[in-house]
């Protein structure tokens, strides 16, 4: 108990942020500062540089015209004005912009010296690097299998991970709490668990009747051991005295194991979850590409095939959006469950 | 060692030891083996609130411990009432040093927290509230631990266990972390819970005025085997004046029961 520093404090401020996760943010954020005219165009000015690099230097490789990649510049462009003309009216915009126009400005200006390196000067062996034209053009044009391929990496996604955590859960919880789960489960854990679960595909192939069955499974599997470890950890290492108390508050078997032991091992489930969805991401790539004939990592795969190395990148950056959309999401559901903990990591 | 003196009639909540003994194997040849309680005996009234002072290692601890059914006697018995103790359970509430707060819960379901444990909560929600507004946390109900201070934790931790309206209240060193001002506030706190609710207390400390100040009878022990060296009847009107002659006096003869005062030191020629 820091009760020095505590006791300092005034207790209006105590209450304030105590009051939720909400309020936990408002001491985390930088003062309030002037925004600087070249972060408001930052967006503007990058956007601009590269509509001027699109239309005027001229392009050595033959581009089918479909005209996404300015539109997206021009789109860009526009808003970067309209969110320059109205931030002083929006808090809200006027942190957000602040906080991403640089990155935005310079992902802009990216775009462009890719273009510079690719289309314009043919500094990149072809079909290897189209410019951003040809993935921006495919990202547009192929959007609907896109879309299907997403949908498709989601679902089974979602399926194993649930699975493998559901099950991670039980056999965490049961190999730290109980004496001979232990005993027996860890040999198990520890010599089963750090097979890659791609390595199990071979198998996966013969025992299960179709793809898609055994590719949960090989997700499941890829999530269940660093979760079941870190729960297992966590539970076994709870406190002592947490134990002890609650057992002189009248706790039973259940109470000790659902609101003592499970809550304290929390913290380290968590980084169990975020452990698992990173190989939950390479299982699923792994497994769309040699088995199931969907998914984003099919979609990759298949595209390389036909060397339409636009549509690749274009796959890539749906991934890669997706991927860390799903991680945000995580992040999200820790920092609502972990409330009661001191200076979590912020994503 | 003293006599063990048991009335004839045993009220619901009297607290009886009798020749307790605590036998630690050594772990993995480690020093922390070897007896810590030498047939300890101590009759606690029902309503009594009784000090245990001793130095480090003198088995107060483990005592306490052996009440709450957290560990069990190598030999000897112990009884709440007519009841052997065999298991902790809620008529045995604890309170360490560290408040020892669930992190993951409020000020209020950490008071809660016995009501769950017995699956009594529905019935006895009203307790809640008065035993928050009993030690002042009223507007901290939805904070959570790691905003309190010392002294704020404390009470929480004496709340919960109260809520449980437990037989016999165990108080290990629980002012111990506090600085000097929280801890005598708090002990007017804890002497408060105690008129209220007339709960017999067992409080191990290693502060003497704190025990003179507090208990209706002090437990000296000595180190190691832990053995019960004197108990000492503390025959002072509450609140007991901290400067008084009396307790300076009852102060002095504390020390010198347990070495440490200067006359003693003097005439060993230390």
């Amino acid at each position: 108990m820091s009760a020095s520093v505590e006791e300092l404090r005034p207790q209006t401020a105590i209450l304030s942020r105590a009051q939720g996760p909400g309020e936990e943010t408002a001491y985390v954020s930088p003062p309030v500062v002037r925004s600087r005219p070249q972060t408001l165009l930052a967006v503007p000015v990058g956007a601009c540089i590269a509509l001027a690099i699109h239309f005027l230097v001229p392009k050595r490789e033959v581009v089918p015209p479909t005209h996404y990649y300015p539109l997206i510049l021009s789109v860009m462009l526009g808003l970067g004005v309209l969110g320059a003309a109205l931030h002083p009216f929006f808090a809200g915009l006027r942190k957000w912009m602040r906080q991403m126009c640089p990155i935005l400005g310079v992902a802009t200006v990216t775009a462009a010296v890719w273009e510079l390196a690719t289309s314009c000067f043919g500094l990149l062996p072809l079909p290897y690097f189209p410019g951003p034209e040809g993935v921006f053009g495919s990202l547009v044009s192929d959007r609907s299998l896109l879309f299907d391929s997403t949908w498709h990496s989601l679902v089974l996604l979602i399926s194993g991970y649930a699975l493998g955590v559901a099950i991670a859960l039980i056999t965490g919880v049961t190999i730290g709490w109980f004496a001979h789960a232990r005993y027996w489960g860890m040999p198990l854990l520890k010599i089963v668990g750090p097979i890659p679960a791609t390595a199990w595909i071979p198998l996966a192939m013969v025992l299960s009747p179709s793809a898609l069955f055994s590719a949960i499974g090989l997700i499941a599997l890829a999530v269940w051991f660093p979760v079941t470890m870190l729960t297992a950890s966590g539970i076994s290492n709870t406190r002592a005295s947490y134990l002890d108390v609650a057992r002189t508050l009248g706790a039973g078997q259940a109470y000790l194991i659902f609101r003592v032991a499970i809550p304290a091992a929390l913290p380290n489930i968590f980084i169990g979850l975020f452990m698992g969805l990173g190989t939950s991401f390479l299982t699923l790539v792994v497994a769309e590409t040699v088995g199931v004939k969907s998914g984003l990592g099919w979609y990759v795969s298949w595209a390389q095939g036909w060397a339409e190395y636009g549509k690749v990148y274009g796959a890539l950056i749906i991934m890669a959006a997706f991927f860390s959309t799903i991680m945000t999401v995580l992040f999200k559901v820790r920092d609502r469950v972990l409330v009661w903990q001191k200076g979590v990591i912020k994503w | 060692m003293v006599a063990l003196s048991e009335p004839a009639a045993i009220e619901a909540s009297s607290l009886r030891v009798r020749r307790a003994s605590k036998y630690f194997a050594a772990i993995n040849g480690a020093a922390v083996g070897g007896l810590a309680l030498d047939k300890v005996s101590l009759f606690v009234s029902a309503g009594e609130l009784v000090s245990v002072v001793g130095p480090s290692g003198c088995g107060k601890s483990t005592l306490l411990r052996l009440i709450a059914g957290l560990t069990l006697a190598t030999e000897g018995e112990l009884l709440v009432g007519d009841e052997p103790i065999t298991a902790p359970s809620a008529e045995r509430g604890l309170v360490f040093q560290d408040p020892n707060l669930f992190p993951w819960l409020t000020v209020r379901r950490n008071i809660e927290a016995g009501l769950v444990a017995r699956g009594v909560l529905k019935q006895e929600r009203g307790q809640v509230d008065k035993f928050m507004r009993l030690v002042g946390l009223e507007a901290f109900a939805d904070a959570f631990p790691h905003h309190l201070s010392g002294g704020m934790a404390q009470r929480v931790a004496l709340a919960r266990a109260m809520i449980n309206h437990p037989k016999v209240l165990l108080l290990d060193e629980p002012l111990g972390a506090l600085d000097a001002f929280t801890r005598m506030r708090m002990q007017d706190e804890v002497l408060r819970l105690w008129r209220v609710h007339r709960t017999t207390m067992l409080l191990v400390t290693h502060d003497i005025d704190e025990a003179i100040y507090m208990s209706d009878r002090i437990v000296i022990m000595t180190p190691p085997p832990g053995r019960i060296e004197q108990i000492i009847p503390v025959k002072m009107d509450r609140p007991r004046d901290r400067s008084s002659p009396d307790f300076l006096r009852l102060r002095g003869d504390i020390l010198e029961t347990m070495h440490f005062a200067g006359r003693s030191l003097a005439g060993n020629g230390v």
